[in-house]
């Protein structure tokens, strides 16, 4: 569990890498109610709607990211703010990568501001991110 | 000359009627499993990941309600715009509470904001939804406001 004092500014999170599958997708899709065709009919996918694969959802790219900061916080205080956004497709089949980095340390409140991103194999960032979580005064241990 | 017309701004403000879910523990684990989630918490399912509301109050119907490609129909608080290629903006949240098996959440969704500015290609129409979700009580668990970029 990391502690207030010895979180430096410009300090990378742990990263994470994500490839998922069709059964992934469609567990993924299943949980959340969401038929749409572009995530496991890969025919209709390329040949109606002109994608080049399968897309991977937006939101669980973004789940990803909030993923990373839980880990990274392990339960030493609280995500307050999240924010994301799908800037660039990605498909079945692509190696994602989420990473964040400590953009600002504030002691008295105890609030840590972060970056994040879904990054591809080609280094573009599909989906950036930011984030606010608030540690507990002393970065007391929680009753996890 | 404005594309926001006077009748599409008095649009601000329009909300859907609620719509209530209640959280099992099974709802969580499915999400958790799905997800990839590697904290006990979230894969036991003693509390959800905050994304978890994402789905939880996406709409239930029989499939000839659905779309041919398997889309909800759109629910219409956006009003049809000037504008019709529409973009994910994104998706601004905050988090003032846990989510636990058990919980019953009422989700409200309001146009809150409709704006338009000139993009280097043109015009842009910025449509702001705010979903705002609270317990019974009205204790606030999360406020996401979503924005869709019309051009």
């Amino acid at each position: 569990m990391p502690e207030l004092k010895d979180i430096k500014e410009g300090e990378a999170l742990p990263a994470r890498t994500f490839k998922p599958d069709e059964v992934q997708l469609f567990m993924y899709n299943a949980a959340i109610w969401n038929p749409h065709r572009i995530h496991y009919d890969a025919p209709y996918t390329t040949e109606v709607e002109g994608h080049p694969g399968i897309v991977i959802d937006g939101p669980l790219q973004g789940d990803w990211l909030t993923q990373l900061v839980l880990e990274w916080i392990d339960g030493a205080g609280e995500l307050v703010e999240f924010r994301y956004s799908n800037r660039r497709a990605a498909y079945l089949g692509e190696t994602l990568r989420a990473e964040g980095r400590v953009e600002v340390v504030d002691p008295d409140t105890g609030d840590v501001r972060l970056t994040l991103a879904v990054v591809n194999e080609q280094g573009q960032t599909n989906t950036p991110g930011e984030a606010v979580v608030r540690f507990r005064p002393e970065s007391g241990r929680p009753a996890n | 000359m404005s594309l926001l017309t006077p009748e599409l701004k008095a649009e601000v403000g329009r909300s859907l009627p609620p719509v209530t879910a209640e959280v099992t523990r099974r709802e969580i684990r499915k999400y958790a499993a799905a997800t990839g989630q590697r904290l006990k918490r979230f894969i036991d399912g003693d509390e959800a990941p905050p994304m978890f509301l994402f789905g939880l109050f996406l709409d239930i119907l029989p499939r000839e309600r659905m779309l041919a490609d398997g889309r909800q129909p759109d629910d219409g608080l956006v009003p049809e715009l000037p504008l019709t290629r529409v973009m994910a903006g994104g998706s601004e949240a905050t988090f003032h509470r846990g989510i636990y098996p058990g919980d019953v959440l009422v989700s409200t969704q309001t146009l809150v904001d409709l704006y338009e500015k000139a993009g280097s290609q043109g015009p842009l129409i910025f449509a702001v939804v705010e979903n705002r979700v609270e317990t019974r009580d009205g204790e606030p668990v999360m406020i996401e406001r979503v924005t869709r970029i019309a051009r």
